[in-house]
């Protein structure tokens, strides 16, 4: 794990939208530009080593991500998007 | 799932890529990647219809870019990038059109067209990646080399003065001219946004990382120096005065510089072959 990872804390605040964070792993080539701008630091290096023998990134834990797209549009790669996780079924599958 | 398939299912941006053709071929951190997302993000938020959109890049590591799009796109020859599209505006006005690529083809062996295209205001999106360097051929210096700074060509550092790209876009005539860097990517989709639903020549200059070539040549050690380089020097200022707005390493404005309405070549044209046709049909007649 990075130095840097470990100085930023994950900040909690609202969501912007419910979305399940995804990374195409071998499609990222470790620039950690995601983990550095993330608004709320929700990313770190994980520790597997994909293809192009990189460490690609990883949520810090499922409910550190609040959905603001930044890691997406700025992920040269395009190794990162989000599945919008559709809150309303969710409460409706709960009934 | 191999990441090609989960790519080509699940990510927002595939249907607008050639996704075969992935991962691309940009250095990790190259900033040509990020442009390529913003632009496919503008055209996704605009909703523009793919079949109605044409590409055209020049050669270096930018003028990829053409290959990535699934549309119709050419990747032309060196510095012909606005020569080409000018005559894909004239033979087909209902197009939208832009032109994407580098600071060496666009203001090197192609300024002549840059700026008599934006001169006659012909009806097109220019984005330029500007990465300081001719990457793909190994890092020589260029025409926007920032002075002092360090190329395979300069090796004791820059002493050409660089051209200020938005200054010369608005000298020039271009009717919207903005700037702004890979790490701007909301600000940037919403400029290309702008620039394709508007009718005139629109310049958008994207400062772009090269960590690769240029970025260790200049002591950044990792693509993400140059990230947090670019985000400490830039500064935003709308309607900031475009000859002013010259790039140094220390300092980077950006915003959007030029904003104005002027007829297109292809109005005029159209409006003045009315008239001669009016003229020949009084000359027949009588
Ligand atoms: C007529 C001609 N002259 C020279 C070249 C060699 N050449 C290829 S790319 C390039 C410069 C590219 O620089 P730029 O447009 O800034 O693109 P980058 O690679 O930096 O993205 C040159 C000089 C060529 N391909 N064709
Ligand atoms: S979408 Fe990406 S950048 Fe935004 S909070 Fe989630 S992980 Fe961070
Ligand atoms: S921005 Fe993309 S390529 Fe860079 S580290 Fe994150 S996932 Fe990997
Ligand atoms: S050489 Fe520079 S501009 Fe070319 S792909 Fe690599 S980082 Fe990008
Ligand atoms: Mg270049």
């Amino acid at each position: 794990m990075s130095l840097t990872t470990l100085a930023k804390p994950v900040v909690r605040r609202k969501k912007i939208q419910e979305v399940k964070w995804h990374v195409i792993e071998d499609f990222c080539k470790g620039c950690t530009f995601c983990i550095e701008f993330c608004p709320v630091n929700a990313l770190e290096e994980s520790q597997k080593l994909n293809v192009k023998g990189v460490h690609p990134p990883k949520l810090k834990s499922e409910d550190a991500c609040i959905g603001c797209g930044l890691c997406e549009r700025i992920c040269p790669e395009f190794a990162i998007y989000l599945e919008k996780v559709n809150t309303n079924e969710k409460e409706e599958e709960k009934k | 799932m191999k990441a090609v398939q989960e790519f080509e299912m699940h990510h927002p941006m595939a249907k607008y890529l050639r996704t075969e053709r992935f991962p691309h071929i940009w250095c990790e951190g190259c900033g040509n990647g990020i442009i390529l997302g913003c632009f496919t993000r503008a055209l996704d938020e605009l909703k523009i219809n793919i079949d109605k959109l044409v590409v055209v890049s020049g050669i270096g590591c930018i003028g990829r870019i053409a290959g990535y799009l699934r549309c119709d796109s050419f990747h032309t020859t060196h510095g012909r990038a606005i020569a080409l599209a000018t005559g894909i505006r004239l033979a087909n006005p209902n197009l939208t059109l832009a032109v994407i690529s580098g600071d060496g083809d666009l203001f090197s062996i192609g300024g002549n067209h840059f700026i008599h295209a934006a001169r006659r205001n012909i009806d097109m999106t220019v984005i330029c990646s500007n990465n300081f360097n001719y990457g793909m051929t190994g890092g020589q210096l260029g025409p926007t080399t920032p002075l002092h700074s360090y190329t395979t060509t300069s090796p004791y550092g820059n002493i050409e003065h660089p051209f200020n790209l938005v200054h010369l876009a608005a000298a020039a005539g271009a009717v919207y001219v903005a700037r702004w860097t890979a790490l701007h990517v909301q600000r940037l989709t919403a400029s290309i946004k702008k620039a394709l639903q508007k009718k005139g020549f629109k310049f958008i200059e994207v400062v772009s990382p090269c960590p690769e070539i240029f970025g260790r040549r200049n002591n950044f050690k990792k693509a993400i120096e140059m990230m947090r380089w670019l985000k400490d020097v830039s500064e935003i200022r709308h309607g900031y005065d475009p000859s002013k707005a010259e790039i140094t390493m220390e300092k980077i404005v950006v915003g959007e510089f030029v904003d104005v309405e002027k007829p297109t070549y292809e109005e005029l044209l159209q409006k003045k072959y009315i008239k001669v046709q009016e003229k020949l049909r009084e000359k027949n007649a009588g």
